[in-house]
């Protein structure tokens, strides 16, 4: 089946047998998702977004049902070329940031290369993993290591570390969830400024708010798809920050 | 993945915990420290065994006078007084195989030069005993068969001789009296040092056996007679047609002791050298021990440090490491430790007793002479280069089969799993 969509999921479950009761996490969803789109996945604890992140991010395969990545489907492939697929098509973000502690953030970025099956010479790996930093806005911080970095500026390094093998889609996993309201909005001002590039992002998150920086919300209910639509009215970072920025000059002007 | 990338990264995981990859790689420089510095001590000791048997001379067969080995009173080597010259004869013309025989007697008398007076050990030997003994000459020569014939008054000297009777001078053509009775020196030997017993070698005069019998410590049976076969694989021949020659002569019936004792320069080297071999096996047990103590500490190192890192690898796997990758960088680390932790070892052996040596120097300078110090300093050592080669490669396969576990383990961790880790 060709399909030009970056994620095409047909009918997909997904079973744990844990114990006695098997959990039906993913019950027979179906999505499409277009390049260039930016879609947040939505839904309660247990709704089995987390799960189906697993699957779209190939760190998992379902029980039944099948997945075209880029084209390819992914839903038989063995655990070696899941790898290889992770690592060339997909970028994760997510919620902890997920760095590499007491390395700098040039060489976290550079990671996913060491990992490609062709050969990046060293050389090759710094000038990518640079333009990847810079492209986030942390070029003059390229030897500093995470615990050097602020929360925000953490997460632009893992953003950076995802787009570096120029995957097809990148995939975030609650990219706020450890960030304070402004500096959430500036990471999805980056996510928007990628998107606005060409880039596909999928997201999940529980928070409504985040979710009207996407595009496209699609909600999670019991393993199923109960709504899948288009963001009425949606937020732009820079306007939100612009307000922000007054509304703290407004306070600080009464005090 | 490159090995040199994989490298760096195993580089920066360990620098990452100095103490703790220190105190890992400990076990393996202490282990490999000792076998080394043991090895290096017993293979010296060993080498310097060898080249004393081998200064006996080639192919030699010693026949004793008397049975070491004999029930009832034992009256010490060669002391029994059984040999004769006649059986040295016997041997000579009747054993087939044989080069050169040399009647041995031996005795200690004071000797005088001039004012100086020396108390050695006098021996009688053939004119060719010096060629048996591959023993040559600072200076002169060996004394002739016709001086053997006419009990010539004619003596060779070692070293140590030389140097209490004559000093500084020549000794050759001088005169050196041996019990009151003048003999002139016609030979100085090459020195050839401490015997297997501890005893100076050099200290001693030959004379012809004749004359050793009739000047200078009289009686007429011999202490030893020294054989040299034609070849190293006619000495058993050798060694059995002077047993049967030597019980027919000296009419013992079969089943009865011989009454003199026969050893090929083998055995005697078999056995000095049985010691220093029963040595190295022990040595090998002691390795294997401490290699594998070493490898534990590693493993166990290397396990906690899977599990410490196991979100790491979680990241590592998700964007797009394969359990190979995971394995192959863990078990890298593990080799690292093992192989550093071995060439400190190896440089440790053998500095030991360099550094052993320079240490009582130092206190012996200082004027407080430490003993077992200096003795130890005074150890001949060798390093083989087979056991620096046995020890290098021994560490990296422990380093491969103690991390080969971890590393097996890291890289089966499921990526979710692995990334949820707190």
């Amino acid at each position: 089946m060709q399909t030009n969509a970056v994620i095409k999921l047909v009918e997909i479950h997904k079973i744990y047998h844990t114990g006695e009761v098997d959990v039906h996490a993913v019950r027979g969803v179906t999505l499409e998702i277009s390049p260039g789109e930016f879609v947040a996945i939505m839904g309660s604890s247990g709704s089995g977004k987390s799960t189906l992140m697993n699957l779209i991010g190939c760190l998992d395969r379902s029980t039944r049902g099948s997945y075209w990545l880029d084209g390819l489907d992914v839903s038989t492939l063995d655990r070696n070329t899941l790898a290889d697929v992770r690592n060339q098509k997909i970028g994760f973000v997510f919620q902890g940031f997920n760095l590499l502690s007491r390395t700098t953030a040039l060489e976290n970025v550079e990671m996913p290369m060491l990992y490609k099956r062709h050969r990046v010479p060293a050389h090759e790996q710094k000038e990518c993993a640079t333009r990847a930093l810079e492209l986030v806005g942390l070029g003059d911080r390229a030897d500093h290591k995470p615990n050097q970095l602020s929360g925000g500026q953490q997460q632009r390094v893992a953003i950076a570390r995802a787009l570096v093998n120029q995957p097809s889609l990148i995939l975030a996993d609650e990219p706020t969830g450890n960030l304070d309201s402004q500096t959430s909005i500036e990471i999805m001002g980056v996510f928007q400024k990628l998107n606005d590039q060409g880039i596909t992002i999928v997201m999940v998150t529980h928070e409504l708010d985040i979710a009207r920086y996407t595009r496209r919300t699609v909600v999670l209910r019991d393993g199923k798809i109960v709504t899948d639509e288009p963001v009425r009215e949606r937020l732009r970072a820079e306007n939100e920050l612009r307000h922000l920025h007054q509304a703290q000059q407004a306070i600080n002007l009464s005090t | 993945m490159r090995l040199f990338a994989a490298l760096r990264m195993a580089a920066r995981a360990l620098r990452r915990n100095k103490m703790r990859t220190l105190l890992t790689m400990l076990g393996m420089i202490f282990g490999v420290g000792a076998v080394i510095a043991s090895v290096s001590i017993t293979s010296g000791a060993k080498s310097q065994v060898e080249g004393q048997i081998a200064s006996l001379g080639q192919n030699v067969v010693l026949v004793w006078s008397g049975n070491f080995t004999s029930k009832g009173v034992r009256t010490g080597w060669g002391s029994a007084g059984t040999l004769t010259l006649d059986d040295a004869e016997a041997i000579k013309t009747e054993v087939s195989g044989v080069t050169i025989v040399s009647p041995e007697v031996r005795g200690a008398a004071q000797v005088a030069a001039g004012d100086q007076d020396w108390y050695t050990t006098i021996l009688g030997e053939g004119a060719d005993y010096f060629d048996l003994r591959r023993w040559p000459f600072t200076e002169g020569s060996s004394f002739g068969d016709q001086d053997v014939h006419t009990a010539g008054k004619i003596a060779v000297i070692g070293k140590t001789v030389a140097t209490q009777l004559y000093g500084n001078e020549d000794p050759l053509g001088k005169v050196i009296r041996i019990k009151n009775v003048p003999f002139i020196v016609g030979g100085v030997l090459i020195p050839k040092g401490l015997s297997l017993q501890g005893q100076d070698q050099d200290d001693i005069v030959v004379v012809p056996y004749t004359s050793a019998m009739k000047r200078v410590l009289g009686g007429t049976t011999l202490r030893t007679i020294n054989v040299q076969a034609a070849s190293a694989n006619m000495l058993s021949s050798v060694q059995q047609q002077i047993t049967d020659l030597l019980r027919q002569r000296h009419r013992i019936t079969p089943g009865k002791d011989d009454d003199f004792t026969i050893r090929t320069q083998q055995e005697i080297a078999e056995f000095a050298t049985s010691t220093a071999t029963t040595m190295s096996f022990l040595l090998a047990g002691v390795a294997a021990v401490s290699l594998l103590v070493g490898g534990i500490g590693i493993m166990n190192i290397m396990l906690v440090s899977v599990t410490e890192r196991t979100r790491e690898i979680g990241i590592r796997m998700a964007v797009g490491a394969r359990a190979h990758d995971i394995l192959v960088q863990f078990l890298i680390e593990a080799v690292t430790i093992s192989i550093i932790g071995g060439l400190i070892g190896i440089v440790c052996g053998v500095s030991a007793q360099p550094t052993v040596k320079l240490v009582a120097a130092i206190f012996t300078q200082l004027g407080m002479p430490i003993n077992f110090l200096s003795q130890f300093a005074s150890w001949p050592t060798l390093t083989p280069v087979t056991w620096i080669a046995i020890a290098s490669v021994s560490s990296a396969v422990a380093g491969i089969i103690s991390g080969f576990y971890p590393a097996w383990k890291a890289s089966k961790l499921d990526p979710i799993d692995a990334l949820r880790y707190e």
